[in-house]
């Protein structure tokens, strides 16, 4: 089983996780910029934060024989606070890196003026930089959250095939479905979404524009919980071929829209694999 | 290096678009160099990634030798120079801090670039010591700072090969870090890269605490995938 974790927090993981991710499948993976935990007080931090995502995480992601990539943007929670918010006037500089592959994560905590103004913002930066946008949905009052998140991405003008709208469940996946966005599950030890209940998911929706990640970072978590998935999906009778859509084939396609996918030195079979008649493998090939 | 040899090396390994593309954007740095800031994180996308030569996982890529042309073509030199590079580096993923090392020995920087230096030493990542102990470090480096690059490579797993100021710079102090790693790695029953031998050779008047003789270390090649304890 070949594995791309669309959204995990590898910051936040040990080297023990890196190699049981690698021993379950996982070759690939995106990182979104999120807080951790002890909020910052400075842009000096973040930018210390950016620069790990682009420096040192890929080369410890590579130790272990994972592809990793990122998004970059001031997350929610964060935009509310004031000494933060210059933090939005340097993500020009961080979004053409090479690993960046899309905008995120951006959408609503607590659905404030200020978290407003900065999804806003953040959604024509995506636009501006022709990369698509990881929405994160609030943990509370979700379902009046991912009203509010549609509404913003309509009005932005951004196309929805390049928003995905993250931290789903059995309610509110039934509000984007329609959307044109790609859905986001993420899938925790404890109650918010489980791989058992990401089965019968799938069994109603099938799998297309949806995204299964492990979301795993410094709270309780497991990163090889898109591995669990898959294996629950085998044991509920679907085809091999359908947790390959959904565990790579999937987030290829929806992150391949940066352009910026880079699967190559991945040991994954296939991951020369065209999509949809282009290379996933943007990056110019030598003609040696 | 220079940028003719830069030139030289990329000739088969890039698509005429990269071409293209390369030499327009050679020519706006010339007219202009704060455009550098904006192609600088392309140049992999446009140029290609590949290595220069296949075997050595320390040495020059595609993507290097590109973003080091645009530097070179820069229309400037003294602090304003350093100004540009400098921010280049802070700004830059790793593949772009790890260009603007491998740029330092072309540019007329004098010791000024040695801050960009002693920062990737700082760093745990192999990509950026080895191109911080480059030309430029060989050659103006002092020489604290540059047994203490030796010794993290020996440590982190880059082969002591990669490093052209070896053994030219290897001193009398240097070797007898490298006996007391020797010390260490063999009172622990664990290997000593073969690597080190060169230096050890170069001051026989150095004892390896608990060896008599040289030839008794146990020896093996560079673990080039180690990187666990530095």
């Amino acid at each position: 089983m070949r594995i791309f974790d669309p959204h995990i927090h590898m910051t936040s993981r040990t080297t023990d996780d890196y190699e049981a991710m690698h021993a379950a499948g996982v070759r690939a993976l995106v990182e979104p910029a999120f807080w951790l935990g002890q909020p910052r007080t400075s842009v000096g931090s973040f930018l210390d934060y950016f620069d790990s995502l682009i420096g040192w995480e890929p080369f410890r992601a590579a130790q272990f024989g994972i592809r990793h990539h990122c998004t970059i943007a001031l997350n929610p929670k964060e935009a509310n606070d004031p000494r933060c918010a210059e933090v939005l006037q340097h993500l020009p500089r961080y979004l053409p890196k090479d690993g960046e592959v899309a905008v995120g994560e951006i959408g609503y905590d607590s659905m404030t003026p200020e978290e407003d103004e900065a999804f806003a913002a953040q959604l024509q930066l995506a636009v501006t930089h022709d990369l698509p946008a990881l929405v994160h949905t609030p943990h509370r009052d979700k379902a009046a959250g991912v009203e509010r998140t549609l509404a913003v991405v309509k009005e932005s003008g951004i196309a929805p095939e390049r928003i995905v709208v993250d931290h789903l469940n059995e309610v509110t996946v039934r509000q984007v479905v329609d959307s044109g966005c790609w859905m986001g599950f993420s899938i925790y030890p404890d109650t918010k979404m489980d791989e058992r209940r990401m089965v019968a998911v799938l069994r109603e929706f099938g799998t297309e524009r949806i995204l299964v990640n492990s979301a795993a970072d410094w709270g309780r978590s497991d990163p090889l919980k898109t591995r669990l998935t898959g294996d629950a999906m085998l044991a509920a009778g679907f085809a091999p071929d359908d947790v390959d859509t959904l565990l790579w084939r999937n987030p290829v396609a929806f992150y391949g829209q940066s352009g910026k996918l880079e699967l190559d030195g991945s040991d994954a079979p296939g991951a020369d694999a065209t999509y949809e008649g282009n290379s996933v493998l943007r990056g110019v090939r030598a003609e040696v | 290096m220079t940028p003719d040899d830069l030139r030289t090396a990329l000739t088969d390994r890039m698509t005429q678009k990269g071409w293209r593309w390369l030499t327009g954007a050679c020519a706006s740095a010339a007219a202009d160099p704060a455009v550098v800031r904006g192609l600088f994180p392309l140049a992999g996308r446009r140029c290609g990634r590949v290595r220069l030569d296949p075997g050595d996982p320390y040495g020059w890529t595609v993507e290097d030798a590109a973003r080091c042309l645009l530097l070179a073509a820069m229309p400037l030199t003294g602090s304003p120079l350093l100004e540009e590079i400098g921010a280049l580096y802070r700004t830059g993923d790793a593949a772009e801090r790890r260009a603007v090392l491998r740029a330092l020995p072309l540019l007329p920087v004098g010791d000024g670039a040695l801050p960009l230096v002693r920062d990737a030493l700082r760093t745990n990542d192999t990509r950026l010591i080895a191109a911080a102990l480059g030309d430029y470090a060989t050659d103006h480096l002092d020489a604290e700072t540059y047994r203490q690059g030796v010794l993290k490579c020996v440590f982190t797993g880059i082969p002591l090969t990669a490093l052209p100021g070896l053994p030219g710079r290897a001193d009398v102090q240097l070797a007898r870090m490298m006996a007391a790693f020797a010390h260490e790695r063999s009172a622990a029953a664990r290997e000593v890269p073969a690597d080190i031998r060169p230096i050890l050779a170069r001051y026989p008047d150095v004892p390896v605490p608990g060896h008599g003789d040289l030839a008794d270390i146990p020896t093996a090649t560079t673990d080039h995938t180690g990187n666990r304890e530095a």
